[in-house]
């Protein structure tokens, strides 16, 4: 599956200009508010036509100015889900989930309303009307709605923005689900640095409607930039769920050699998560420390040492294979006159790494 | 109490005046919501004009309508001529006369209700449709006109109130007559021209009074009900 993108579109005295493709995976729209994503996606959904360019899907044409070519968004068979649920208020909850369905033809047989059903967790509000939901389970019903009409490509615009934090992590992991059992691909909008690290497989950094980065996730997010300020800069690690300890609710986290410990993850042995390191989070030190709560104390070399910014460096760190980022102060890199090549220890509080 | 009993003639005219009331309702109702349609959602040239006829026969005098209505679709009108050889349809002093002066006299009424709750209608809930795959005529059907219930209903309701009180534009239109274009407020004005008249225009008004209270109520359950499939989500 291939999108690709290129497009310039004029509102009043902003503009967005953009060219891009994105391949399998979850492609991250990423910047602040106003930096031109919902304009952005709502282009390729074809709610809103360019003012000129080009969007192409799997060698389908469905934008072309110059041959006059727009394609309505009822013909794209891309599922959307908004910032708000916009489910139907006329219809019941069975009824919104199966609306596609009436219309997404014989093109192809689509994921079964079961198994939706089962991914989501929305068996028990399906006899529900929507205005008897809470914002989760609408956001859910949304998602369900979408996938259902079988769409080629699944575009979401900040789904989460209008949920509180609670909300928020009882959805993250349907859509890790969506990411990872279904062979959709997904453009998802967000100025969220913890969700884009949890879910993308590619960032797309926009600012000022035009395209000032783009990369893996673990790169654009290691870097501070329009959309990632400079305390949130981290590190992105994906690692294998080893162990957990029911009493403590302690989940053994295996990233490369490294074992991280973190709080209170609901995640089966063997499953793939990410972890989000904050720079910020990780603390240095010359010899193993004793007597401390931190329970993850990684053996360490140090790669690189960045330059120094309002009294702040970024070292680099690698950590049985995995590189991890730590921000210490200009202080700190003299006293313990840190430079590259010196075995350290690494210290990140689980407490930090809480999902 | 035998003042109350209806006679033959007064039953006719309640007859009647139900018939001519719901036809012109129901014939007319396409055609409000098309128009409802155009006036919220179009963005052409000459839309405050067309705003404008479709209001005039709330402000113009019944009258002046009837007479309108006399010229264009009597005998010998460019358009009652034409309908009469092509269609068979006659207005001209039938109560299908009476029904068309009702129509278009209600009509600025119903697409004044219609076209208020169109304008209400969240127009990103039309989006989301579109992008499950419901093309622009599905999506009318599907998404817009559910939600539009309420205001049809209180149209069409509003519509054969109007109707059942309609008299300026029907007497001019189509006269008097009894058993074919005598409506219920001609029979009451007919009674109230004779000496003696009294019991029977007041037996009608009482019958008439009936009529648009239960209108009001049925409305009342009707935009209750589907107000309440249409909450706000």
């Amino acid at each position: 599956m291939s999108l690709v993108v290129e497009i310039r579109h004029r509102l009043g005295t902003f503009s967005v200009e953009a060219a891009f493709s994105s391949d399998r995976g979850v492609t991250a729209l990423f910047g602040r508010s106003g930096s031109g994503k919902t304009s952005l996606i709502n282009i390729i959904a074809g709610l809103l036509r360019p003012g000129s360019g080009r969007i192409v899907f799997n060698g389908d044409v469905l934008v072309d100015s110059d041959n006059r070519i727009f394609v309505p968004p009822h013909r794209r068979r891309f599922g959307y889900v908004f910032q708000e649920a916009r489910l139907f208020p006329h219809l019941s909850v069975r009824r919104n989930l199966t609306y596609g369905r009436w219309f997404k033809g014989k093109a192809g047989d689509g994921p079964s309303f079961d198994r939706i059903v089962d991914l989501l967790g929305v068996e028990t509000l399906l006899g529900r009307v929507p205005a008897n939901l809470s914002g989760g389970e609408k956001q859910r019903i949304a998602i369900g709605r979408a996938l259902l009409s079988n769409p080629r490509l699944l575009l979401m615009d900040e789904p989460l923005a209008a949920l509180d934090e609670e909300r928020k992590a009882e959805i993250l992991p349907y859509l890790e689900r969506l990411r990872d059992e279904t062979k959709i691909p997904i453009v998802y909008v967000s100025h969220s640095v913890s969700e884009v690290a949890r879910l993308a497989n590619k960032v797309i950094v926009l600012e000022h409607g035009r395209i000032s980065a783009s990369g893996d996730a673990a790169t654009i997010l290691s870097l501070p930039s329009s959309a990632v300020s400079r305390r949130e800069v981290g590190t992105v690690i994906d690692g294998i769920v080893e162990a957990t300890d029911a009493e403590h609710q302690i989940t053994l986290i295996r990233a490369g050699n490294a074992e991280i410990r973190v709080p209170h993850l609901d995640a089966g042995i063997g499953k793939t998560v990410r972890l989000q390191i904050a720079a910020r989070d990780v603390m240095l030190a010359t010899s193993k420390p004793e007597g401390l709560s931190a329970l993850n104390i990684l053996p360490a070399t140090i790669i690189e040492i960045g330059g120094a910014a309002q009294g702040m460096v970024d070292i680099r760190l690698d950590c049985g294979g995995v590189t991890i980022v730590s921000r210490v102060t200009t202080l700190s890199r003299d006293m313990l006159k840190l430079h590259v090549g010196k075995p350290v220890h690494a210290i990140i509080k689980s407490v930090a790494l809480d999902l | 109490m035998d003042w109350l009993v209806l006679s033959d003639a007064e039953w006719t005219a309640i007859r009647l005046s139900l018939r001519v009331s719901l036809v012109a309702m129901l014939a007319s109702l396409p055609f409000a919501i098309a128009v409802a349609m155009i006036l919220a959602r179009g963005r052409f040239w000459g839309k405050s004009i067309l705003n404008g006829i479709v209001h005039l026969p709330l402000v113009m005098p019944p009258v002046v309508t009837g007479f309108l209505l006399l010229i264009l679709f009597g005998k010998r009108g460019p358009i009652g001529a034409f309908l009469a050889e092509y269609t068979g349809v006659v207005f001209s002093f039938r109560w299908t006369g009476a029904a068309l002066a009702c129509a278009v006299m209600a009509f600025p009424l119903m697409v004044r209700s219609i076209r208020l709750s169109i304008e209400a209608v969240d127009r990103r809930l039309e989006q989301a449709a579109a992008t499950l795959g419901a093309g622009p005529v599905w999506v009318f059907l599907t998404v817009t006109l559910p939600l539009v219930l309420p205001g049809i209903i209180a149209g069409m309701i509003l519509a054969f109130a109007k109707a059942m009180g309609e008299f300026g534009a029907t007497i001019t239109f189509v006269s008097n007559i009894p058993g074919e274009t005598q409506t219920l407020s001609s029979a009451i004005y007919t009674f109230t021209q004779v000496p003696g008249g009294d019991a029977g225009a007041f037996r009608l008004t009482l019958i008439s009074i009936v009529i648009s209270m239960a209108a009001l109520m049925v409305s009342e359950v009707l935009a209750h009900m589907a107000a309440k499939r249409v909450d706000a989500a």
